[in-house]
């Protein structure tokens, strides 16, 4: 990592108080920093807290309902302590975000080029005409074909994958420092997932922009990231640079999901399974909250919550038991 | 002789209608599909949205009627069978849907979503009944004590465990999963996949096995056919078609699909272009928009499915022509023997008196 961190998350933590009173602890003490022109995956399966990360970042959540704190610092600013107006600069500008579902975060009621022009004159200012000349240009950036003619189609008209493009040329519009994609590929078919996945590493090593890229897919996660966070109830349980996360690594649930996937580079007779619930989220266990689903675990596990420990270089583990060779030397 | 053999099925679906009824515009969901299964296997279909690997699943049944085409089930033409032949049939064939969530009436309670098909097919007097279901509910790896919960009660993998015991209920000798795991988190899907197969092996079941997702197919077909756009462009034994696949469509498919193995070097072969429209399929090849071995023969000529010698058939006149398929999949992708030894201890049987894992929950299921 290199000394200054563009983006420096530090004790974030995600409270939901439900209408009965009841508090739910989506995410609980995470620490994360992305440097420029990093890709950093998050992954976990639903309900894990990943997404909701995301939101916090982005200064989504529900005021309400959800009780934010931590410190999220971005380009000068914490972001967590910034008022309504800076964020609504910061939005869309330096930091900008790809939503899963393209259908609904694009307004079926305007032009895609309505969108993206909105987004470049809140920003930018200049005229309608060089905003428009812009917009074109950001869509042939994306490789939407004729993007001249296209420019004025409505969203509907355009199938998934060129949907997921024209959400990802508005979230280029403005040359964000930061993009973060909440599990882009994941209601798209195989073969443009691969387009978009190729586009994202395009996009990347022309703007140099730093990623964060939230999915449940270890095989995307290989494909683009430079450095993973292994997400499992709200914590981080891991994180480590690429390669050693898939080679070596260090938190038993991390095991687990590995064993757990179909592969097509190998083939195991009988999958891995990680038995048991996720714990719930209202009371979340005092000691490990893998422990009740853990193979390796002890009686200090349930005790009390293990730290994030360093266990190699850069390569941190939530997990007492760590390093793992040794359980099975 | 197979359990199941299709021959030339035709779906067509009216798009459009004119003011007086008259169909105007067909989606050619499916249009001439051939092949056949025997009990005990799995086949695969496999392919992207619309290509029309759901459509057959329902056409199999007769869930809907086909235009054109046969399907002989045990030697028996299935689209002759008038109504009560046709719910005879329905006891030796079976479906499980994607959405464990939607396929669940969530107003009976587990024990009677596993009675109801006993009953309808008068398989078991009524004071039996209660006893299946609860050999049933420990053939899937629930506790039997949970036929009183509702399905709110239970996570998305019980949901789908309940779903495969409704299916085997009427013991069945085919059951069409239908994108089965799609909708399931990965540590659960590993659980549903290791289900089907023990149950395969233990009861004798034919799949036919629906998905998108190619790696779920190599773990568990034993044949696979690649669909495109209504037709099967390359079929052939599992072990066959991934060492090996030689359609254009099948090696860009399996090269799209991200693997979990970060310094993979392999060749991505990426597609040009969007998936043209089963409303009006390209002329000739309905890969050739796409294709990157694309000659002029391809758009004017349909190319046929031929089969060489060991089974394994593709549609596209340049098959001869084509490079080797090259380093498609990774090589030597296998765990480290420290890494095996601890994913080995997650891998305890799905099924038994330890019901660690299939306890209830007490709060409801996290969604998406």
């Amino acid at each position: 990592m290199s000394a200054a961190p563009l983006i420096e998350i530090e004790g974030l933590r995600v409270r939901f108080h439900g209408d009965d009173g009841r508090v739910t602890h989506a995410v609980d003490t995470i620490d994360l920093s992305v440097a420029n022109g990093a890709t950093l995956g998050i992954v976990g399966e639903s309900g894990c807290g990943k997404s909701v990360t995301s939101l916090a970042i982005m200064g989504l959540l529900p005021k309400q309902s959800a009780e934010v704190t931590g410190a999220i610092r971005f380009d000068g600013f914490d972001l967590l302590q910034a008022p309504d107006q800076t964020l609504r600069d910061l939005r869309g500008n330096r930091l900008a975000m790809i939503f899963q579902e393209p259908m609904t975060s694009l307004n079926p009621s305007f032009t895609i080029g309505d969108q993206i022009i909105e987004s470049i004159l809140r920003h930018r200012g200049g005229s309608r005409k060089s905003a428009r000349e812009r917009a074109i240009e950001l869509l042939r950036r994306v490789h939407i074909p004729s993007p001249e003619r296209r420019i004025d189609e409505y969203p509907h008209k355009l199938s998934g994958g060129m949907r997921q493009r024209v959400m990802i040329a508005m979230a280029l519009a403005c040359d964000p420092r930061l993009l973060i994609a909440d599990e882009p590929t994941t209601a798209l078919d195989v073969t443009l997932q691969a387009q978009i996945l190729e586009l994202m590493r395009e996009l990347k090593a022309a703007s140099g922009a730093a990623i964060i890229l939230i999915t449940h897919d270890l095989g995307v996660v290989a494909e683009v990231c430079d450095e993973v966070a292994v997400m499992y109830a709200g914590e981080i349980v891991e994180r480590a640079p690429v390669d050693e996360l898939f080679a070596a690594p260090q938190h038993p649930y991390t095991v687990g999901l590995l064993g757990s996937i179909p592969r097509l580079d190998h083939r195991a007779e009988q999958l891995a399974t990680i038995e048991g619930m996720v714990p719930n989220m209202a009371q979340p266990p005092s000691g490990c909250r893998f422990a009740a689903r853990c193979p390796f675990v002890l009686e200090a596990c349930t005790k009390a919550p293990p730290p994030l420990a360093e266990v190699g270089h850069g390569h941190l583990s939530r997990c007492i038991r760590a390093p793992l060779e040794r359980l099975v030397s | 002789m197979a359990l199941l053999e299709v021959d030339g099925l035709v779906k067509h679906f009216v798009a459009e209608r004119s003011l007086l009824g008259r169909p105007r515009a067909h989606i050619k969901a499916v249009d001439g599909v051939s092949f056949s299964l025997e009990a005990g296997k799995t086949l695969a279909l496999v392919g992207e949205s619309g290509c029309g690997k759901s459509t057959v699943s329902r056409l199999v049944l007769r869930l809907i009627e086909p235009d054109a085409g046969r399907i002989r089930f045990e030697g028996r033409d299935l689209l002759a069978l008038d109504a009560s032949a046709l719910r005879a049939f329905r006891r030796q064939a079976q479906i499980i849907f994607q959405d464990p969530y939607a396929s669940l009436n969530p107003r009976m309670t587990v024990g009677q979503i596993l009675t109801e098909p006993l009953a309808l097919h008068d398989l078991l007097p009524a004071t039996q009944r209660r006893q299946r279901v609860e050999e049933l509910l420990r053939l899937v790896g629930l506790e039997p004590r949970l036929a009183l919960r509702y399905p709110h009660e239970f996570s998305g993998g019980q949901r789908q465990r309940i779903a495969i015991a409704r299916a085997l209920a009427v013991e069945p000798k085919l059951i069409i999963c239908d994108e089965p795991v799609s909708a399931l988190d990965v540590s659960i899907r590993s659980q549903i996949l290791n289900l089907l197969r023990e149950l395969q092996d233990r009861l004798g079941l034919a799949y036919i096995f629906v998905s998108h997702d190619l790696a779920v197919v190599k773990h568990i077909a034993d044949r696979v056919a690649v669909m495109n756009l209504g037709r099967i462009v390359e079929t052939a034994e599992a072990d066959a078609l991934f060492a090996a696949p030689r359609h254009p469509y099948s090696r860009a498919l399996l090269s799209a699909i991200p693997v979990p193995q970060p310094q993979a070097k392999r060749s991505t072969i990426l597609l040009q272009g969007e998936m043209p429209s089963a409303l009006n399929p390209p002329s000739g090849c309905r890969f050739h928009t796409r294709c990157p071995f694309v000659i002029d023969r391809c758009r004017r000529e349909e190319p046929q499915l031929v089969a060489d010698g060991t089974g394994h058939a593709t549609a596209c006149h340049r098959v001869a022509e084509l490079p080797p398929p090259g380093a498609i999949l990774p090589k030597g992708g296998g765990f480290s023997p420290a890494l095996a030894k601890l994913v080995a201890a997650f891998s305890r049987k799905t099924e038994g008196a330890d019901a660690s894992g299939v306890g209830i929950q007490d709060a409801s299921p996290p969604t998406m």
